[in-house]
């Protein structure tokens, strides 16, 4: 509250100050202008506390055992602050460490909306639409659970990633550089590497002993097809001159293989990587709809059969945070490994 | 050490069957210490020469010989300077420069010659640098430091300077035969710039195209460093220029045709 006094303060202020001061005046707003963005996060976090805490929930809700919105909202603006503070800390701007603060306040905006519309005012149909309490409060009471399926998602999306990117990216190397097996290769994967890697449930099934190693073989499949393409027409189109100094400064084929082609190669590499991880999604979400034990894909699956739509949210909210830190990991590596490019997309 | 071309034939077979006839019986000695300049036409199949003297092509007839060796691939023994610089985008000035040593295997022994040859094209503060950081004489002089570190028997230039500008290219003719006094080196460039033929080359072949071969080999009796406006440079200037309009004509007549 205190906060959005601060605010309206200000623009009254504001007004009668640039008749008489005006040089002061754009000083001063100058400095109100910085603080509004983080106010603007306090703001928006006390109007959704103030809504969280201070309406009744409708009936038509399951009741929630805490008030989990409240506190994640809570713990998410501290949580904000921290980093901001820290960032700030680093290198005194303050303009870059509050970036990101009216998009925080506008997501919290957000949430405190959904919020009213379904806990308070149960506007929507409270049985896909559950109250952002027990959304959060699933994190929570079913932790448990969900870090199991996480670990079992975890463990199928390595070994198929792994694998995939191990085998798609020697055999993309052998594509490039070798006449007989892209002469040999070349054709198989044109052919097999369209077909969309769900597209061989009957088949895994029935070729792999466990739901595992069918989903890790189908997750294989769905990184394999963009890496080798990628990484074989990456080398191909790797400038001839440059094999052609590396032979007259004395290097020989493995040198010229693996410290020209691949480096040379890499930009095209991570694209058909990137391509990949995100096909492995698909397909780990695919494969653990068909007869997993755990996994998060299962998760969601199995809450939307049992109509446990808050539990579909949490297992949703659970992928994406998941799947958002791969991508960024990925995107950190290659900005590492790309360095020396002009121009690299930003993540 | 002696380069010798003994009657190089090459020819080209092109995407609609024809052949075409890029070197014509070619024979060619070359010196220690020499710098020869490769001068003629587009087409005339200097490049040709120099690719096939690199090793990076082969002759269809004849063979070009190395201290009597018959040359077969490319080697650490004639360094190569393109064009364009083809400087490694993914390495640093100092990486693609030691990239010979690594490639061979004596990185660790002779690490310290990396420097020492930065230091000789004059890019000491640039070794952190990447390629596309750096202006394209500097690029170019990177690629000269790669291409000597592997201390060569002979340097291959293919119109090293071609891309650079008026500016620049001056600096950098004078730098080349700094570097090519310091090292002993023995120099092979192929260039268009009669100009620059002149005031760099102990000779200067001249060749015409279609049948490709050699026209002329005139030997330039000046002493370095050169004057451009020295009468004996002017008059080898025009002789050059001559001997080229002539061989320029007969291949007009022949497209005229």
């Amino acid at each position: 509250m205190k906060n959005l006094k601060s605010s309206s303060a200000s623009a009254e202020l504001h007004a009668p100050a640039v008749s008489s001061f005006p040089e002061k005046s754009t000083e001063q707003r100058e400095k109100l202008i910085r603080f509004i963005k983080p106010a603007l996060v306090l703001i928006s976090t006390a109007a959704a506390e103030i809504v969280a805490v201070g309406l009744p929930d409708s009936a038509k809700h399951q009741k929630a055992a805490y008030p989990y919105f409240a506190f994640f909202v809570l713990a998410a603006t501290v949580l904000y602050f921290l980093i901001a503070v820290i960032n700030y800390g680093k290198d005194k701007n303050f303009d870059k460490a509050f970036y990101r603060a009216p998009f925080f306040a506008g997501t919290v905006l957000f949430l405190n909306i959904l919020n009213l519309v379904t806990t308070k005012l149960a506007v929507l149909p409270t049985l896909y639409f559950p109250s952002l309490d027990r959304v959060f409060g699933t994190l929570i009471e079913d932790r448990t659970l969900i870090f199991k399926c996480v670990r079992y998602s975890a463990e199928i999306l390595s070994t198929g990633v792994l694998g995939g990117l191990i085998i798609g990216f020697f055999m993309g190397v052998g594509i490039g550089f070798n006449k007989h097996m892209s002469y040999w290769i070349n054709p198989i994967v044109r052919i097999l590497g369209p077909i969309p890697s769900t597209a061989w449930i009957p088949i895994v099934l029935i070729a792999f002993p466990t739901a595992r190693s069918a989903s890790a073989f189908m997750i294989g499949l769905s990184v394999w097809f963009p890496t080798v393409v990628l990484t074989s027409s990456g080398i191909s189109n790797v400038k001839n001159s440059y094999f052609e100094v590396a032979s007259t400064l004395g290097a020989n084929t493995f040198w010229k293989v693996f410290r020209i082609g691949v480096p040379a190669a890499m930009p095209s590499i991570f694209l058909g990587l990137f391509n990949g991880i995100c096909a492995s999604f698909v397909a780990l979400m695919t494969a653990e709809m068909i007869g997993a034990k755990y996994g998060i894909g299962w998760y969601v699956n199995w809450q939307k059969e049992m109509m446990c739509y808050a539990n579909v949210y949490a297992g949703l909210i659970v992928i994406a945070v998941l799947f958002y830190l791969i991508i960024t990991i990925l995107f950190k590596i290659r900005d590492r490994v790309l360095g020396w490019q002009k121009g690299v997309i930003k993540w | 050490m002696v380069i010798e071309f003994k009657d190089v034939k090459k020819s080209f077979v092109q995407m609609d069957g024809e052949t075409v006839q890029a070197l014509n019986g070619v024979n060619l000695t070359i010196n220690q210490g020499d710098f020869i300049c490769l001068i003629g036409p587009s087409g005339c199949g200097k490049s040709t020469m120099l690719r096939i003297l690199a090793g990076l092509d082969h002759p269809t007839e004849g063979a070009v010989y190395l201290d009597d060796v018959k040359i077969t691939k490319p080697g650490c023994d004639r360094g190569l300077v393109f064009q364009e610089h083809n400087l490694f985008p993914w390495l640093t000035i100092y990486e693609n420069v030691a990239y010979g040593l690594k490639a061979r295997h004596i990185y660790k022994e002779k690490k310290d010659s990396v420097n020492e040859f930065i230091k000789l094209v004059g890019l000491e503060g640039f070794e952190k640098s990447y390629p596309h950081q750096l202006s394209g004489g500097m690029c170019q002089r990177a690629s000269l430091a790669r291409a000597l570190i592997g201390h060569p028997k002979a340097l291959l230039l293919d119109e090293p300077l071609g891309a650079l500008d008026a500016f620049t290219r001056m600096n950098m003719q004078d730098e080349l035969l700094r570097i090519k006094k310091e090292q002993n080196m023995t120099m092979i460039m192929v260039t268009h710039d009669v100009d620059e033929a002149v005031y760099l080359s102990s000779k200067i072949v001249v060749m015409s195209p279609r049948p490709a071969k050699i026209e002329e080999i005139l030997e330039v009796p000046l002493s370095q460093p050169r004057d451009r406006n020295n009468p004996e440079f002017i008059r080898l200037r025009s002789e050059i220029l001559k001997v080229l309009d002539f061989a320029g004509k007969e291949h007009e007549i022949e497209y005229e045709i």
